[in-house]
């Protein structure tokens, strides 16, 4: 579903390479996840599928469902499947969360030459998924994440995932700045959300998120490349044992 | 040899010139209000750029004896807020319009046009007429609102007494390319009494307004303002408000496209306890020709526990120039003051400019003040986070406009006019696209 062939981005601003040549391969109803020591490019390799400015790809290739991402505005990914959850979601103030969600659909909608949905189905259809994910619906009628604590930020990112309905998603580092209660919500979400059609990048620096959302492939990231790719129990050498290691064997 | 002229004797020239160029009504019970502000803009002299209150704004065209044309916009949307059910009094190039207008008969409002009032020699607006105007002129000269005392001929003359839940709403149309409009109006908001007055519209090639609103105790006073669609119109408009005990005054201006715009609002609070707002939110894009707006904004704190804000935002593209003046003064004694004051601009490219001189002036110890000014661009996160969730770029753009425009509309208390203004600024987010 996503192919990413020996990817090569640098800054645009500076002369300094970030991805050094990643592969990686994620097949549909699939979850990989991505580990890493800070720096090694994990954050950045999320921007680039999705389409931020400010990098500049050198070489290779990332295909998802046939298109070329790399030819592709942030929108038109977006509309093509695609969806980044952020490690820092955007406070927008006095834009609506729920007149942003609105907008957001319909556009995806309108690009792919389907219908647009009235304001009255589609209050229903987002009151039904914030009531699975156990989000007050209070929170949809403040701003765009103004205000929101950490753990209401990164629920309101997976309550735009399953509104949208991507067929694939990425999550980076989703588990930053929760406390153990929250993170479990939040994998909850991203659980009920699995599907055999939607493959899954999760993007983490600790084990412990994958402790509830259960990967089947797990990479490690080093120096913009993937250095290792396993099963679970990569994450769990991880954990006990640290990113040391592992890249000594390694590099 | 012509011998060297000295530069106050060209401002007493250009002055003259323009008084000559004036016709000067005599006035009923104005007439000695009209004569004492001929005799303070005679001493003030017109403006000129190198005068530190215009160093941002050239008054050359407002100077100008001949009005420079303004083309009339064919303005293609509906009339703004025409659904509400105000009252509507209709100005065509400055000239009131009879037939336009609905009859003013308004429970607990009386209304009269000044060039009808003016006949007779005893009014009760001769205790506002030209006196809020002259007391605003200290410490900072606004010669354009002498001139406008001096010469207006027509305007409105509001007294309210009750608390009036229609709104008074004043149409002005611009139908010639060189009409010069000048008009002078009078609101006195009486003990308790509750108002909302609206204006919209482009008014003529040249507008010279002066508004001058009483807010007596507990009153509480409501303006809301849409300057036109006009993109070649100037206009220089003045309010001057005295806002008493315990009473309320909130103004909020609108300014979409005119070549030339500059509101100037002088704010007295003079009782304990009262609240003044002014807030503005403007649009320009150089595409269509020059776009130059100004806020001068002066509000003078002069009682105890009193709070003031000004909230100013601007949006500037294709080599618009926004300015914003403004300035809070604490007299001694203005114990508890609570004043903000923030002006911020987005510019959506590198060829428009922000000019801003915030001021404080504080002689009361006891004071809780602030003031911010800002100049950013569009937040390139927030935008990459739209687009990512689907919405093209100029859609998220303008998302991000109204974004930044929400702490200037939250100002409008009346959610019906917010609604309508949120609807108009979407609207021409969507025409000004790329």
């Amino acid at each position: 579903m996503l192919e990413i062939k020996n990817l090569h981005v640098k800054l645009e601003e500076e002369d300094k390479e970030i991805l050094k040549g990643v592969d990686l391969t994620v097949e549909a109803g699939k979850v990989h996840a991505i580990m890493g020591p800070n720096g090694s490019g994990k954050s950045t390799l999320s921007y680039v599928l999705a389409g931020r400015e400010g990098y500049v790809v050198t070489e290779g290739s990332v295909v998802m469902d046939g298109h070329d991402l790399l030819e592709m505005e942030p929108e038109e990914r977006a509309a093509a499947g695609l969806f980044l959850a952020f490690q820092y979601p955007v406070e927008i103030p006095g834009v609506g969360n729920m007149n942003f969600l609105r907008t957001a659909y319909n556009a995806q909608r309108k690009a792919r030459g389907e219908e647009e949905i009235s304001a009255g189905d589609f209050l229903k259809l987002v009151r039904e998924k914030a009531k699975t994910l156990k989000i007050d619906s209070d929170m949809l009628k403040r701003p765009v994440n103004v205000g929101f604590s950490g753990g209401e930020k990164k629920r309101n990112e997976i309550l735009q995932m399953a509104v949208l309905e991507p067929r694939m998603c990425i999550l980076d580092e989703t588990d930053s700045g929760l406390d153990v209660d929250a993170m479990k919500l939040v994998a909850d979400g991203v659980n009920a959300l699995r599907s055999p059609d939607r493959g899954f990048l999760v993007i983490t620096h600790y084990q412990r998120l994958l402790d509830h959302i259960k990967p089947d492939v797990v990479h490690i990231m080093a120096d913009g490349r993937i250095v290792k790719t396993g099963g679970p129990e990569l994450a769990l050498e991880v954990e006990k044992n640290g990113y040391a290691d592992i890249l000594k064997e390694v590099l | 040899m012509a011998s060297p002229v000295r530069k106050d004797d060209t401002r007493a020239e250009m002055t003259e010139a323009r008084i000559a160029a004036l016709d000067l009504p005599e006035g009923g019970f104005t007439a000695a209000a009209r004569r004492d502000a001929l005799a303070r803009l005679r001493e003030m002299g017109l403006p000129t750029r190198r005068d530190e209150y215009w160093r941002f704004t050239d008054p050359a065209a407002l100077n100008a004896v001949d009005v420079p044309g303004a083309a009339v916009f064919t303005d293609d949307e509906p009339e703004l807020f025409g659904a509400i059910g105000a009252l509507r009094i209709v100005f065509v190039d400055g000239v009131f319009s009879s037939a336009e207008s609905d009859d003013p008969a308004l429970a607990g409002v009386e209304i009269q046009r000044l060039a009808e009032a003016d006949e007779a020699d005893i009014h009760w607006a001769k205790s506002l007429y030209g006196v809020l105007e002259s007391r605003g002129q200290s410490p900072v000269a606004r010669p354009f609102a002498a001139l406008n005392t001096a010469a207006a001929r027509d305007g409105i003359l509001i007294r309210v007494t009750g608390k009036v839940d229609r709104p008074v709403h004043v149409i002005y149309r611009h139908e010639s390319d060189v009409s010069d409009a000048v008009l002078h109006h009078c609101i006195r908001v009486e003990e308790g009494a509750e108002f909302t007055l609206i204006e919209t519209g482009p008014a003529a090639a040249r507008l010279n307004s002066v508004m001058e609103v009483d807010v007596a105790s507990g009153g509480r006073f409501h303006h809301v303002r849409v300057q036109g669609r006009d993109h070649e119109r100037r206009a220089i408009t003045h309010v001057f408000a005295r806002v008493a005990e315990g009473a309320s005054f909130k103004s909020f201006t609108l300014t979409f496209n005119g070549q030339l715009t500059r509101n100037e609002c002088v704010i007295e609070i003079a009782g304990d306890d009262a609240v003044a707002h002014v807030a503005g939110a403007a649009l320009g894009d150089g595409k269509t020709g020059p776009f130059h707006q100004d806020d001068t904004v002066f509000v003078t704190h002069g009682a105890e526990r009193c709070e003031s804000r000004q909230v100013f935002k601007k949006v500037l593209k294709n080599g618009a120039v926004g300015v914003f003046q403004g300035k809070i003064l604490v007299r001694p004694g203005a114990q508890k003051t609570d004043g903000y004051q923030i002006s911020q601009s987005l510019l959506l490219d590198g060829d428009s400019q922000f000019l801003a001189k915030p001021e404080l002036e504080i002689y009361a110890d006891d004071v809780k003040c602030s003031h911010g000014s800002t100049t950013g661009a569009i937040d390139e996160t927030a935008l990459f986070y739209l687009r990512s969730r689907g919405v093209p770029k100029e859609d998220a753009i303008a998302m991000l406009v109204m974004s930044f425009l929400a702490d200037a509309i939250e100002e409008i208390d009346d959610e019906r006019l917010a609604a309508e203004i949120v609807e108009r600024l979407e609207a021409w987010l969507q025409r000004r696209k790329g």
